[in-house]
């Protein structure tokens, strides 16, 4: 079972942490995992991209053609990578960001206000966490106690307040896509 | 020791420290820039050597200078780069200095990007220096491949006496994957490595005896002399030909129809390609070259099946390896290729595509 995952939106909205904690905690569960970062000059108000594989098998190509899941946090994002996603796949939409959607019918979308609802969590910063809960929410693709673990490695002793906001923004995600 | 999770150019880097590398001289560029930052951080905890060079040619002089003196050794930079280091390359090469380069392409020519390429491919394995001479070529295509290559590059520089290149591209070393080290060497063991090379080093010369006396030199004024040290140069070449290519083979089979051949990171989106063909009941193999020089050309023969119409290369590039494919094949079938280039890296879909039209 192998799952290609493009996480994309601006630069500085931590759409490479998403994919980072997911190719840590698909190895900490014992998965093949790659991580693909676009890169260059993407500082904050680019456009960045992370292209991330979870798989049971050694994984061959980094490079998603079509993805499994799309997370898009801006509209150009979306555009960019919805056509691409395969039939019965998962697009998640952060609404405040796209404001003209996706017109795909023949997938599972899931849209949510998600820079509002990180704003009622605390900080603008956990969107991209309330993006990651909602795809393993969605997907289960890994448990939501793997990437905990992680954030607690290395939050806890450092900055113990903003864990606490991380893992509340990963449960309202998760809520979000049942 | 358990998996981390790690950029090719920190990979690559750790791996180094850990094979015995305690000298380290290069000057930053992207896309490798992770790996020198991570010999600034890293070098100091080991008491090694971390020097950000004035320069690409200052840091491989350092290199000959330390090479020469028997020290594992190495620098690393992205294509043009290298190219300012070519020069200091062909010393090395001529006075024979076991030495790991590690090239981190980026499109070309000129300044080009930052995005990944394979268009050094000539530079690496046909010359890029002057003179008649050969460097030792690896390709990896995983994190775990590229930093397990930098102790295999330090052990073949060691035992041939002569500059490894490892050539890797801006996404292997911008990329993460789960890799798992060697144990870390000793600096007991380092030292031993090191006096493998006494009898011709610049080492101490603690007790005056005349005999430790020795010279590092490129320079041999007389024809004679330097041609019998070309010839000899060679010599070693052979050796290194007969007992270091290596190759691996993915899906071979004799129901093949086509036979792709792609090394580095462009093999595995070959792979990926060659994955949906299987599922659709046709067969296409694919050899990936691990050493570009030595160069496979009878294993790439050897694999070509009793079906395979065609030989397909992909490299991402305008086709720098199609040659040494041709000579490997020698007319049996037609060779063809695919090719991105200026940083623009071919997808699974467009591959599946190119092999597709063979059927």
């Amino acid at each position: 079972m192998k799952t290609e995952i493009i996480c994309a939106g601006f630069g500085g909205q931590g759409v490479l942490t998403i994919g980072k904690f997911l190719a840590q905690a698909g190895m900490a569960e014992g998965k093949h995992v790659s991580w693909l970062p676009s890169y260059g000059p993407e500082m904050r108000g680019g456009t960045a991209n992370v292209m991330t594989v979870v798989s049971g098998e050694p994984i061959a190509s980094p490079i998603v053609s079509y993805p499994d899941v799309l997370i898009a946090l801006n509209q150009p994002s979306l555009d960019k990578f919805g056509p691409s996603v395969r039939k019965d796949g998962v697009i998640i939409i952060d609404a405040d960001m796209c404001p003209h959607g996706c017109k795909r019918d023949d997938v599972v979308k899931i849209t949510a206000p998600m820079s509002s609802l990180a704003k009622e969590i605390g900080n603008i910063m956990v969107l991209n966490m309330v993006a990651l809960g909602v795809l393993i929410g969605k997907t289960g693709l890994v448990k939501y106690e793997t990437i905990e673990a992680d954030l607690n490695k290395y939050m806890k002793a450092k900055n113990p307040d903003l864990l606490a906001l991380n893992l509340s923004a990963i449960k309202k995600g998760m809520e979000l896509a049942k | 020791m358990a998996k981390v999770l790690m950029k090719g150019n920190e990979a690559v880097a750790e791996a180094a420290i850990r094979a015995g590398c305690r000298l380290y001289f290069a000057y930053p560029i992207t896309p490798q820039s992770e790996l020198i930052e991570y010999m600034a951080k890293m070098m100091p905890t080991v008491n090694g050597c971390f020097l950000q060079a004035e320069s690409e040619v200052a840091a491989i002089n350092m290199v000959y200078g330390a090479g020469g003196a028997g020290k594992r050794v190495m620098t690393s930079s992205s294509s043009p780069g290298i190219s300012l280091k070519q020069e200091g390359i062909s010393y090395c090469a001529g006075a024979e200095i076991p030495c790991v380069i590690v090239n981190v392409q980026r499109g070309g020519p000129g300044l080009g990007d930052i995005q990944p390429g394979q268009a050094d491919y000539f530079q690496a394995v046909k010359g890029g220096g002057h003179g008649d001479y050969q460097l030792i070529v690896l390709a990896p295509s995983s994190v775990q491949e590229f930093a397990d290559m930098a102790s295999d590059a330090f052990d073949l520089a060691d035992k041939y006496r002569n500059p490894v290149l490892i050539l890797a591209d801006g996404m292997l070393g911008q990329m993460m994957e789960p890799v798992e080290f060697k144990p870390k060497k000793t600096d007991e063991e380092i030292a031993i490595l090191g006096e493998q090379h006494n009898s011709w080093c610049i080492c101490p010369n603690q007790d005056g005896d005349k005999k430790h006396h020795h010279e590092i030199n490129s320079l041999e004024i007389d024809p004679l002399v330097l041609e019998k040290h070309v010839i000899k140069l060679y010599e070693k070449y052979a050796i290194v030909e007969k007992n270091e290519i290596r190759y691996e083979e993915y899906n071979v089979s004799d129901d093949n129809e086509v036979l792709c051949v792609s090394f580095g990171t462009a093999s595995r989106i070959v792979k990926s390609a060659i994955d949906e063909l299987k599922g659709k009941g046709k067969s296409v193999g694919l050899i990936r070259p691990i050493t570009l020089w030595p160069y496979p050309y009878e294993q790439i023969k050897a694999a070509i099946g009793p079906k395979v119409k065609k030989v397909y290369v992909f490299e991402l590039n305008m086709g720098q390896m199609v040659d040494d494919v041709k000579i490997a094949v020698n007319g049996k079938v037609p060779v063809d290729f695919f090719g991105k280039v200026g940083g623009i890296v071919f997808t699974p879909a467009e591959v599946e595509e190119k092999l597709e039209k063979c059927f």
